[in-house]
């Protein structure tokens, strides 16, 4: 998508400049959320204040409800056909795998040494057998970084 | 009393994903284990199956998975009330600390802070949803051809570059064609 937005926000209209858009990029990675939803705030604040971060947002967000009540109304008006739940059943396998799948890209993009990879399976661990909330491993784990 | 049940449905859905909208680092998907959590284990609104299933949905429509995966499971919980109570809870927390942020103006020195944070949290994330891709495999996965189909496409997708939704349709097409050679050998 991000690419998709600075085509919209730099180069078609003009409202940031690459910089601009590159320090908002930047930002918008860090802070919790979807970065779809950060990076439209962001946009919209500093183009048009308040009133243009509230509408960016809601730009972002509305394609996505409207196609997806569409969807999730026929999958439940259809549930109980045959077609659809040997689909649904052949894809679930699919879906896992691409979970899994999606753990270990963002591995490799990401886990750059030893350490990393230690960190990654001290959590792993941590996360399978402690009763701990995973969000507290994960701000764990972030304030770890920025204490030590 | 439905009436009743349906708002205090549609609040726990805001809070909830209003929650897990706060705590996500590391992207979008990593909301997912969150989400799962929450809707499937606390408090049982989707069964394992059906979350897989509300995955695949979102997979192949375009858009962030979070408000994707939001809009989906509120609809399917409490109708169009729902969709509404989730989307706004996935989306607010990032809208007001972005607004905050921008508003007072990140000192430079702020953003190292940050973005020690996030590496920090890098390793966390990726656990995380190795985790609970996991748990969910243990759960949907019940056969050896489920097995291999989830190994082949863990496979393709980290060493080829097919795109991810061709894998999905593969898997719907022999999803359909497996039923249909089940009941013709039955019938």
């Amino acid at each position: 998508m991000l690419p998709l937005i600075q085509n919209e926000v730099v180069l078609k209209n003009s409202w940031l400049s690459m910089a601009q858009f590159a320090d908002i990029i930047a930002v918008a990675e860090i802070t919790p959320g979807p970065v779809a939803i950060n990076t439209a705030t962001f946009v919209g604040y500093k183009t048009a204040s308040f009133a243009g971060a509230f509408f960016a947002t809601l730009g972002v967000v509305l394609p996505s409800f409207m196609l997806i009540v569409l969807l999730a109304g026929l999958v439940i008006k259809y549930k109980d056909n045959k077609y659809l739940k040997s689909a649904f059943s052949g894809l679930r396998p699919i879906v896992v795998a691409l979970i899994v799948g999606a753990a270990f890209l963002i591995g490799r993009e990401t886990v750059t040494g030893h350490r990393d990879l230690i960190y990654a399976l001290a959590a792993l661990l941590l996360m399978v057998k402690s009763p701990l909330n995973p969000i507290l491993i994960i701000l764990f784990f972030g304030l770890g970084a920025v204490i030590f | 009393m439905k009436k009743t049940n349906d708002f205090q449905t549609c609040l726990k859905l805001l809070f909830s994903f209003m929650k897990i909208g706060t705590f996500t680092f590391g992207g979008g998907f990593a909301m997912i284990p969150l989400i799962e959590r929450d809707v499937v284990q606390k408090y049982k609104w989707l069964t394992t199956e059906e979350f897989i299933d509300m995955l695949a949905v979102t997979q192949c429509s375009p858009g962030p998975v979070a408000v994707n995966a939001a809009v989906y499971i509120g609809y399917r919980i409490t109708g169009l009330p729902g969709a509404f109570a989730a989307t706004i809870g996935v989306a607010l927390p990032s809208f007001a600390i972005i607004l905050l942020l921008a508003h007072f103006l990140l000192a430079k020195g702020n953003q190292l802070i940050l973005q020690e944070f996030f590496k920090g949290v890098q390793p966390a994330v990726i656990a995380l949803i190795l985790s609970a891709g996991i748990e969910m495999g243990k759960k949907s996965i019940k056969s050896r051809y489920d097995l291999s189909a989830a190994v082949i496409a863990f496979l393709l997708l980290i060493f080829s570059p097919i795109h991810p939704i061709l894998l999905i349709i593969a898997g719907v097409i022999s999803g359909v064609i497996s039923r249909s050679l089940i009941s013709k050998n039955e019938g």
